[in-house]
């Protein structure tokens, strides 16, 4: 066993390995996977001189704690937490050399649900449909952390960021979720699409790197019945037969047979990542500007 | 073809039929091919529908698809692979039962069809298969299993298929092949895409079969 490697002490209630997942085979019914908090994934390489691509460890709500068997530089990022090397405190969201034996531990979040680890070199797990990320739903890549597991690590790229300024903002306390409507707001009633932006709704405990579900006033439909199966976006608001949406997250089914009435675009999915269940949801609709391609319009209400 | 908006980079694409979708989906990968397709990240045909996600400008494919002349699809256009099968599934009297035949008949017509993987979904390599006669649709089972066996081959609404791993599932199950559907070390994983023509070869029953897991 090579001595590049880290060795989990404490597997937290659910860390895995993420890193940007494995687009463009959902015609294979293989989910995209990757990092839920992805500037968060991004941050934690390139503090310690990794290329956004290689794979980090991403936590729920409890950390994790890993053993390194070489002196290596980490990072945390995503939601905050206490970090320590051998039980003493170490800054969060900045590079952390930590010598070899000793052991790293991300605590709880203080807010937010998902922190993210970055050793030098990444986590080298084997790699599948050239991505290392595991897949909760269809079960590809690596299973997540246990107690004991040893994970690799690749060999270190570049220098550490020495300092990096990007500004990394707490969750807020609410969940904004800008969307477009569509393509399949008509199977829903004025009324129901009315509600979907007035109403409160909160992050379901039934939550998961699928879907965020959401408890609130149900959505009325326009019509009843399912549709054949059809393609399904990241960030889809897919509305089951109990008018809840569920917005689709990274490893969601690539088909399903539920109406989506409206699509919130990846670059505003990041939040949601780290919205524990309770947090206050608000859905804010975007509008398409007249003609011509579609611009990033700011949302507005 | 309708184009409906999927969000700020994608199309959902209507059509009438399931013919309609493969003929579409055949010219999308021929202009992909051909480099005159705009770089698209995700093309997911389903049942009556091809999502493209991932577009920079959605608004401008969708309007040229307006002007896009799409010839109907050629059977010898697709490849063909033969998957055998053990017809020797827990639900093959129900299904003869529903379809009024023996079990032997179910054989006979289950084998005797052409099927094509009409889209994937539900799990990285599983193919939903169309080809069956609309009098040989049969429901779903009126309670799902909790564990369906890797290789089940089973039948549900319009829809043929073959479990690429061990999952629950409320699908008929009429037989059993040791054919791997999905195996990442293998290129391509998935032995069935959209497209690919399926033909299923009765296989005598040789002693018990005992299950493989794929690699993971």
């Amino acid at each position: 066993m090579t001595d590049r490697a880290v060795s989990v002490v404490r597997a937290g209630a659910l860390t895995t390995v993420q890193d940007l997942g494995r687009p463009g085979h959902a015609h294979l019914g293989v989910p995209r996977a990757g990092a839920l908090d992805a500037p968060a994934h991004r941050f934690a390489n390139r503090l310690v001189g990794n290329a956004e691509t290689a794979a980090t460890l991403e936590t729920t709500l409890t950390g994790c704690a890993l053993r390194v068997r070489t002196a290596t530089t980490v990072a945390v990022t995503g939601a905050p937490c206490p970090v320590t090397v051998d039980g003493r405190p170490a800054p969060w969201g900045a590079p952390v050399r930590v010598p070899a034996g000793a052991v790293l531990e991300a605590g709880a979040a203080t807010h937010g649900l998902r922190a993210y680890l970055a050793f030098a070199g990444g986590i080298d797990a084997e790699t599948v449909l050239g991505s290392r990320a595991t897949d909760l739903l269809s079960g590809l890549g690596p299973a997540p952390l246990a107690d004991g597991t040893v994970l690799p690590l690749g060999r270190p790229q570049g220098p550490p960021a020495a300092v990096d300024a990007v500004p990394h903002p707490g969750p807020a306390a609410e969940l904004v979720l800008p969307f477009l409507p569509g393509p399949r707001d008509t199977w829903f009633t004025d009324t129901g699409l009315r509600t979907l932006i007035t109403g409160r709704f909160r992050v379901s405990a039934a939550s998961n790197r699928i879907g965020l579900r959401t408890e609130g006033p149900p959505l009325e439909r326009a019509r009843t019945g399912e549709l054949p199966s059809e393609g399904m976006p990241l960030g889809a608001l897919q509305v089951p037969p109990n008018g809840l949406p569920v917005l689709f997250l990274h490893d969601h089914p690539t088909t399903g047979g539920y109406p989506v009435i409206g699509v919130v675009p990846e670059r505003h999915l990041a939040p949601a990542a780290q919205a524990a269940p309770g947090t206050p949801v608000r859905f804010v609709r975007m509008h398409r500007p007249p003609g011509g391609a579609d611009r990033a319009d700011a949302p507005t209400s | 073809m309708r184009p409906l908006p999927v969000g700020e980079h994608g199309l959902l694409i209507e059509l009438d039929s399931a013919e309609q979708v493969e003929a579409l989906h055949a010219e999308l990968l021929r202009r992909a091919a051909d480099g005159t397709l705009p770089p698209v990240g995700e093309m997911v045909p389903a049942a009556r529908t091809v999502l493209l996600d991932g577009l920079a400008d959605p608004r401008g494919l969708a309007a040229a698809l307006a002007t896009w002349d799409v010839p109907p699809l050629a059977a010898a256009d697709r490849p063909t692979v033969t998957i055998p099968v053990r017809y020797d599934g827990p639900d093959l009297a129900d299904v003869a039962a529903l379809w009024d035949v023996t079990p032997d008949e179910v054989v006979r017509l289950h084998s005797g069809t052409a099927f094509h993987v009409a889209f994937c979904g539900f799990a990285p390599g599983f193919g939903y298969l169309t080809g069956l006669p609309r009098q040989l649709h049969v429901p779903r089972r009126a309670t799902p299993r909790t564990r369906v066996p890797v290789g089940a081959v089973a039948l549900a609404g319009p829809y043929t298929g073959v479990y690429p791993r061990s999952s629950p599932g409320g699908w008929q199950l009429i037989g059993t092949t040791d054919t791997v559907l999905w195996d990442p070390a293998r290129e391509p994983a998935a032995l069935l895409a959209p497209g690919t023509r399926v033909r299923f070869v009765p296989q005598e029953h040789a002693g018990p079969h005992v299950p493989q897991e794929p690699a993971a």
